[in-house]
């Protein structure tokens, strides 16, 4: 319960209801990190306190070799930690695989046979999606669109090869996009040029609730909730080329839509019901009480372009990155309130906890910012020394990440 | 009863009756539990009857590994993972409870050949759990396995041992190694090092027909693809190929044109050694001469948007622009008549000016499920062209 309370203590009442909402849709508990970008996809971890600064011997709780390449990041339940991973010439042999977040020993490991194309950039892996959680099964997504569902002892709750159901269903540069799971209904979006659509499949069977055409274009963007008061009415956003595009997740039928344009790689993330999409720079919607068809734009600005990593909002600020520049505004304006320039390239979306900003850079470099001052400032370089391209994980009071080559627990 | 069955049913029968010695008396037998796994099909069809199938089979004896594996055959893939699964938890399980696995008869499963090439590999990683020999003592003997991932390890094993008499200056060995070794390999990387080395070492090799690359092409067009659309316009080779005809084209009259590439990946490069189109469909046809009926893969690369038809059947298309070319970039399942094969390939460009969108290419080779090369009938079997004998 370490998030709930910390977040009663910060949050003001309305945004209270919002967390406990969305805590009931995904049926959080602890300091669990549940899927891409944290439980909410807010890259926010309430009341966690990972150290700032670390070493090759110094803050590493432990560091274990890895047998499979990945993108995906890992997603803490409980007391384990999953992770997917793909392997073999033809990166068609798929990983899941269940770690110990105390000790880092491997508890199981379950391997399956790509169904799906596994062609992706040599920059990327099949095991790019970073995998989902309800806290009872683990929801592993492949580039490949092979979607594993297992308990969290690795047993086999059931598989679907979606590339295998819609055979166009690819990308030969490779699929990015992570599930979300919003109640009893897991998530994908597999949009690509020759064949697109976005599925809810019931989490316990695997079977179809619904599935919808999507436009034909390239996306990794991932798909995200919205929690109102009512969480049987969450609606999961889908972000791509032509907007974003909000469906109640458990019908898939469409409640409004944003019509502009949007950056096809970051994803949109939701702050107190209010949805910050990378387009146009940055544009800030909410649900509108008139025309419930199209949203309410609170503002947008042209300055907050976003690179790969996805947007995030903390203590009412909100961080764009494009190239090495972070740039930090006011939420609830739009007013830029200061720049920071990192070293290198950056993948990984930054993660947050204790008023700082986790960046970690494609060279191994990592940055450390704490934001709670007027500038960002940055508290720690630390060097991991292999390329990383995940978005880490924070629990534990500690940050997980991996690269191709190992998986680190960072804690004191 | 028993007097009635054949021999081979009544033997069938005890294992069975053996193998579910330790499950419950209400559970179902394996036999049914595998039946029902197989049962599993697109789109969540069966996925609740394979879960619980899985789930009691989960915890049987490790003996049940064998018909497990056995089952593969004919299985199709989201079953097999369904099948892997329960082995999986079945060692598991049984090594946590420090069971023995039943090793000699895993063993010999992975040696048969005639089994699933997928179930030997998941066989072959149970044994390696407990037994680390195994790879010293099976891998050697896979260079030319049905299984490609077998068929890599033992490539990297005998390029190191090739490598080693080089530096030893044993270089008739080390050459004679060399061929030998490529027979087993079909990855590239693999490809490349040994075709690499064995020129180097004065050797001439036919990398197209090591791959099986259609190189010899009849070329028309180009017709309209302005604004992408003609992607699904069936012009006249669509319907009729008349390698005789003048047909209307998007810059005039068009014929069809031979074309034959020596690129040692089978490259047919439209933009480079025919004219860089843009909007433009091109058609590209011939013959494949097939002994017997059966089934094999065409395996396609290009960063165009393409359809394919063998005997006037369209077997895939996939309207993608500019993602990449790689080897075996697509692979399509393809049934071959004996006798000659059409195959007619449209290949599409579209009117992207970046200078990353100008590529107008595709490669196609022909494989079994494995990826080694099925030849047109009509073909040269001389993999090594100069006069040295093959090792």
């Amino acid at each position: 319960m370490t998030t709930l309370r910390s977040a009663t203590r910060r949050v003001p009442p309305p945004a209270l209801s919002l967390v406990l909402a969305a805590a009931l849709v995904t049926g959080l508990a602890g300091a669990d990190w549940r899927q891409f970008r944290g439980n909410d996809s807010s890259s926010v971890a309430p009341g966690e306190k990972p150290p700032l600064a670390w070493g090759d011997t110094e803050n590493i709780a432990w560091k274990i070799p890895l047998s499979g390449r990945g993108l995906s990041g890992p997603i803490i339940v409980g007391d384990r930690v999953y992770l997917t991973s793909s392997d073999g010439f033809d990166q068609d042999r798929l990983l899941v695989e269940c770690y110990d977040v105390k000790t880092g020993v491997r508890r199981w490991r379950r391997t399956f046979q790509a169904t799906g194309r596994t062609q992706c950039h040599s920059k990327m892996a099949n095991a790019t999606p970073t995998p989902a959680s309800d806290g009872k099964r683990i929801f592993a997504f492949y580039s490949s669109n092979d979607l594993v569902c297992l308990d969290l002892d690795g047993n086999l709750q059931w598989y679907r090869g979606l590339t295998h159901d819609y055979p166009n269903a690819s990308n030969s540069l490779g699929m990015a996009s992570s599930p979300v799971v919003i109640g009893d209904t897991v998530i994908v979006q597999v949009e690509s040029q020759s064949e697109s659509f976005a599925t809810g499949l019931d989490v316990a069977t695997g079977t179809t609730r619904w599935h919808r055409k999507q436009h034909r274009f390239d996306n990794w963007s991932s798909p995200i909730a919205l929690t109102g008061k009512d969480p049987a009415k969450s609606l999961v956003l889908l972000q791509n080329m032509v907007g974003l595009t909000a469906l109640d997740a458990r019908t898939g039928r469409e409640a409004w839509q944003y019509d502009q344009p949007a950056s096809r790689t970051p994803s949109s993330v939701v702050a107190n019901g209010t949805v910050y999409i990378p387009s146009n720079g940055l544009t800030v919607v909410r649900p509108s009480g008139t025309d419930k068809k199209t949203p309410e734009i609170a503002w947008k600005n042209n300055r907050f372009s976003s690179g790969t990593p996805s947007p995030l909002v903390y203590r009412g600020k909100v961080f764009t990155m494009s190239g090495p520049i972070v740039k930090c505004g006011d939420a609830s304006t739009g007013k830029l309130l200061w720049q920071l320039r990192l070293k290198g390239a950056f993948t990984s979306s930054p993660v947050a906890a204790n008023g700082h900003l986790y960046y970690f850079g494609e060279t191994g470099a990592t940055y450390v910012v704490d934001v709670t001052g007027a500038k960002g400032k940055i508290v720690a370089e630390n060097a991991m020394g292999a390329t990383i391209l995940c978005t880490p994980a924070i629990a534990d009071n500690a940050v997980f990440v991996r690269s191709n080559g190992h998986l680190w627990k960072i804690s004191k | 009863m028993t007097q009635r069955l054949p021999a081979r049913l009544l033997t069938a029968s005890a294992t069975l009756l053996l193998l579910t010695a330790s499950v419950p008396a209400d559970a179902a037998a394996p036999a049914e539990l595998i039946s029902a796994i197989k049962s599993v099909d697109k789109k969540g069809k069966g996925n609740r009857a394979a879960r619980e199938a899985v789930a009691e089979l989960s915890g049987s004896e490790p003996a049940v590994l064998l018909p497990l594996l056995a089952a593969f055959r004919n299985a199709n893939p989201l079953a097999t993972n369904y099948l892997r699964s329960a082995a999986e938890t079945i060692v598991d399980r049984s090594i946590a409870a420090k069971k023995k696995l039943p090793r000699k008869r895993l063993e010999a499963f992975i040696t048969d050949r005639k089994n699933d090439p997928q179930a030997r590999r998941l066989a072959f990683e149970i044994v390696e759990r407990v037994d680390d020999t195994v790879v010293d003592r099976l891998i050697p003997g896979m260079l030319t396995d049905p299984n490609p991932v077998f068929r890599r390890q033992a490539v990297v094993r005998l390029l190191d041992l090739a490598g080693r008499l080089q530096k030893e200056n044993q270089q008739d060995l080390a050459r004679s190694l060399y061929k030998r070794t490529l027979q087993g390999a079909t990855d590239d990387d693999q490809v490349k090092t040994i075709a690499k080395l064995l020129r180097k070492m004065g050797e001439k090799v036919d990398l197209p027909r090591h791959f099986g690359f259609l190189t010899n092409w009849h070329i028309v067009g180009p017709f309209d693809n302005t604004g992408s659309k003609g992607f699904n316009v069936a012009y006249p080779p669509e319907k009729q190929v008349d390698l005789k005809a003048k047909l209307k084209g998007k810059l005039g009259a068009a014929t069809w044109k031979s074309y034959k590439t020596t690129n040692d990946f089978g490259i047919v490069d439209i933009a480079k050694q025919i004219s860089p189109y843009k909007g433009a469909v091109m058609y590209c046809t011939t013959v494949f001469e097939s002994k017997t009926p059966r089934s094999i893969q065409f395996r396609l690369g290009t960063p165009n948007a393409w359809k394919l038809w063998v005997n006037d059947r369209q077997v895939f298309a996939n309207e993608e622009y500019h993602r990449g070319m790689k080897l075996d970039q697509y692979s399509v399942p393809v049934t071959l008549r004996a006798g000659s094969n059409t195959i007619l390939l449209k290949i599409c460009q579209n009117e992207q000016d970046q200078d990353w969108a100008q590529r107008y290419q595709f490669q196609v080779r022909t494989c079994d499920v494995s990826g080694i090369a099925v030849l047109s009938a009509d073909r040269s079997a001389a993999l090594f062209p100069s006069k040295e004998t093959r090792p």
